[in-house]
């Protein structure tokens, strides 16, 4: 996984509640057995419309989407991460996220930044008016800022950080605690109404 | 001992480290994989030169891409039959048990694993599905998880978890007639919208939940995802354990009584706390329809389409202005008077024997309406069978009805079966968003009664004042 330390990028505005996983990549992508290869099927039924958001050229190479509050809500699809960050975009910014989606975009190197709603309306507002509207964000100092004056803390899970300063593989860090694992599953075996066949 | 809920007696068992600073180490008891969400982890496995911890606490199906013509094994898209075959090839080289196509145990995976009595009460059971949250209706902590987190479990048969807030809602009171538990659970999101039980796994209570068959605590259950919440659970009690006794993997004999011993101490102790409560009365809830292009865009089928001009935020209404003009309806439009093209009857949330009697009941002695095209999708083979047994499938086909293989079928449109643009659907799924469907596709969420009452008169109509014929054929 890519580390992730300081970004500045233009912003894609997206100013829809609930934007969900479904959305984001519709199912008739969901066939492919690959990892990679999402990002031309990003959004694909909105993107039919040449005035969506992301389509403008002003938000071409954009790498921050700034969107309403519950994003990614929906199907587990981890595809939507992948097209995602197949397509360029390696932060989100937002009122809330749904909880499988905020996991799945952790372990592919997506920074999600939880700001207030009228701190996030206010990105939305900029970014609309203002023609290659950029933003500087610093996991390392938790900070997001723009030109203009706009300049916000947020915070985020300290493992969660973490990882992904690191670019650290979840399945490793899991591994070091090995032992316990195989001590834990020598007691748990014996209970064998938790056991799925019998 | 300090007083639990049920949810904290289930993460306790579960704990396989609780290192400082870090997410806790959750042991998983049963992983079911199907053909979408599972590739990548395999060939992550497989590029990490890794196995399969524990096959035995692995099940693999198929059921998002699989036909539901009778002829199963031509899958005419190329890249769908290829993800199926790949399933196939996976599970023999890491040893995971699969149900196919032609096994007599296939169906959807949240259909079989209570079926089949994989699903028990006390388990942590995942998937890389959202719908994963059924399972809970067995007192059981169930959830949904991405294909990073499948390969996790494979590795490692544990996720790194933080613990999750609790919330319980305590339905009260009894149903009325009509009312269904799809009509409690889409009233519940109704209520807290989408992103309601973001961060919370939601414990159902209360007189109107206990009095739930199974089937209808599933249903609740495998909506707790449409509220945004992690995980959904109930109590395990005496109808569980009815419905569990003599399933295929239920433990026989003296484990049996041992394990319900275990079972019967999941319950929430009377002095615990919840990080969140609500109390809906039963009475309260009337059959619903949603109207939008969310679960949460829900009404009572006898009101009408609702105004964007009262939304509570200058967002919610531009999102209910969307949505009215993707489902193409207009605010003061009475419910009842909205006309279907199509009726879907079938997914994870409602495919199970239940809802085919009671839709068949419904249906029984009528006919579908000409513009209607109209089918059940049972949720797995067994289910398929028992209905036929019942004489079911001949009520459905009677009334014009297609009968089909099982499978997920149109609740997502993986497969063949799918919405026209700008089609119409009364549908017993779990998701109105838009596309969902197909393309250009309208879905309305109803409980199986409201789906089957609508495909006979062509449009929405209150179940409550439903004239059942013949109801002596399925006595
Ligand atoms: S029936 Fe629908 S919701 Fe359920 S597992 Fe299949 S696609 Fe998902």
């Amino acid at each position: 996984m890519q580390p992730f330390r300081t970004l500045t990028s233009v912003v894609t505005p997206l100013d829809r509640v609930n934007v969900d996983t479904d959305q984001i990549i519709p199912k008739q992508f969901l066939k492919r057995i690959e990892r990679t290869g999402y990002g031309e099927f990003l959004f694909f039924d909105w993107r039919q419309d040449p005035n969506f958001e992301i389509n403008q050229p002003r938000h071409k190479s954009s790498q921050i989407l700034v969107a309403a509050k519950n994003f990614g809500c929906g199907s587990s699809r981890e595809h939507a991460a992948w097209a995602l960050s197949d397509f360029g975009y390696r932060c989100v910014i937002a009122p809330s996220f749904a909880d499988i989606f905020h996991s799945n975009a952790g372990k592919n190197g997506i920074l999600l930044i939880t700001l207030p709603e009228e701190q996030v309306q206010a990105l939305l507002d900029r970014a609309a008016k203002t023609e290659g509207y950029k933003l500087h964000v610093s996991l390392e100092d938790e900070t997001v800022h723009d030109d203009q004056g706009f300049s916000a803390k947020f915070s985020i899970d300290p493992f969660r950080r973490y990882c992904l300063l690191e670019g650290l593989d979840d399945i490793g860090l899991t591994l070091r605690h090995a032992d316990k694992l195989d001590n834990f599953e020598q007691a748990h075996n014996t209970k064998h109404w938790l056991a799925p066949r019998t | 001992m300090a007083a639990k809920t049920l949810f904290e007696k289930v993460w306790e068992q579960h704990l396989v480290a609780e290192p400082a600073n870090e997410p806790t180490l959750l042991y998983i008891d049963l992983h079911l994989v199907h053909e979408v969400t599972s590739p990548q982890a395999f060939d992550g496995l497989r590029l990490a030169g890794r196995k399969l911890r524990r096959p035995d606490r692995t099940v693999a199906t198929v059921d998002h891409n699989v036909p539901t013509t009778t002829n199963r094994l031509i899958i005419e898209d190329a890249i769908a039959d290829k993800q199926i075959n790949t399933l196939r090839k996976n599970c023999k080289e890491f040893g995971v048990e699969l149900y196919d196509v032609e096994d007599i145990e296939q169906g959807i995976v949240h259909v079989i694993g209570p079926e089949l009595g994989l699903t028990k009460p006390g388990m942590t059971i995942v998937c890389g599905d959202s719908h994963t949250s059924t399972h809970g209706a067995f007192g059981a902590l169930a959830f949904g998880i991405g294909t990073s987190e499948v390969e996790h479990v494979m590795a490692t048969q544990c996720l790194p978890q933080s613990k999750p807030k609790t919330f319980r809602i305590s339905v009260e009171g009894e149903l009325a007639q009509g009312v269904t538990a799809k009509d409690i659970v889409l009233g519940i999101i109704g209520r807290i919208g989408t992103d309601g039980a973001t961060g919370y796994v939601v414990e159902y209570a209360g007189s109107a939940i206990r009095s739930l068959s199974m089937e209808g605590r599933m249903t609740v259950c495998n909506m707790s995802i449409e509220a945004g919440a992690r995980a959904g659970m109930i109590a395990p009690d005496e109808t569980t354990f009815a419905y569990l006794k003599g399933r295929r993997h239920a433990p026989k004999g003296a484990a049996w009584d041992e394990a319900v011993a275990s079972w019967s101490k999941l319950k929430t102790d009377p002095d615990a706390k919840f990080d969140r409560e609500m109390i809906i009365k039963a009475e309260d809830l009337a059959p619903y329809v949603t109207w939008g292009t969310n679960p949460g865009m829900v009404i009572p089928v006898t009101d009408r389409v609702p105004d964007p001009a009262k939304a509570q935020s200058d967002n919610d209404r531009r999102a209910f202005e969307r949505a009215l003009e993707y489902m193409d309806l207009k605010a003061g439009v009475a419910i009842e008077e909205i006309p279907v093209d199509r009726v879907f009857l079938g997914s994870c949330t409602n495919s199970r024997i239940e809802d085919l009697r009671a839709a068949a009941k419904v249906v029984t002695g009528y006919h579908v309406s000409p513009h209607v095209r109209a089918m059940v999708v049972p949720g797995s083979h067994l289910v398929k069978q028992q209905a036929e047994r019942e004489g079911l499938d001949k009520i459905f086909l009677d009334a014009g009805f297609e009968w089909r293989e099982p499978g997920c079928s149109m609740c997502l449109g993986m497969n063949p079966d799918i919405l026209q643009p700008g089609e119409r659907c009364a549908s017993t799924s779990n998701r109105n968003f838009e596309g969902r469907q197909g393309r250009g596709g309208r879905t309305h969420l109803v409980s199986p009664e409201m789906a089957a009452a609508a495909a006979v008169t062509g449009h929405f109509t209150d179940i409550r004042q439903w004239e059942f014929k013949g109801e002596e054929v399925l006595a």
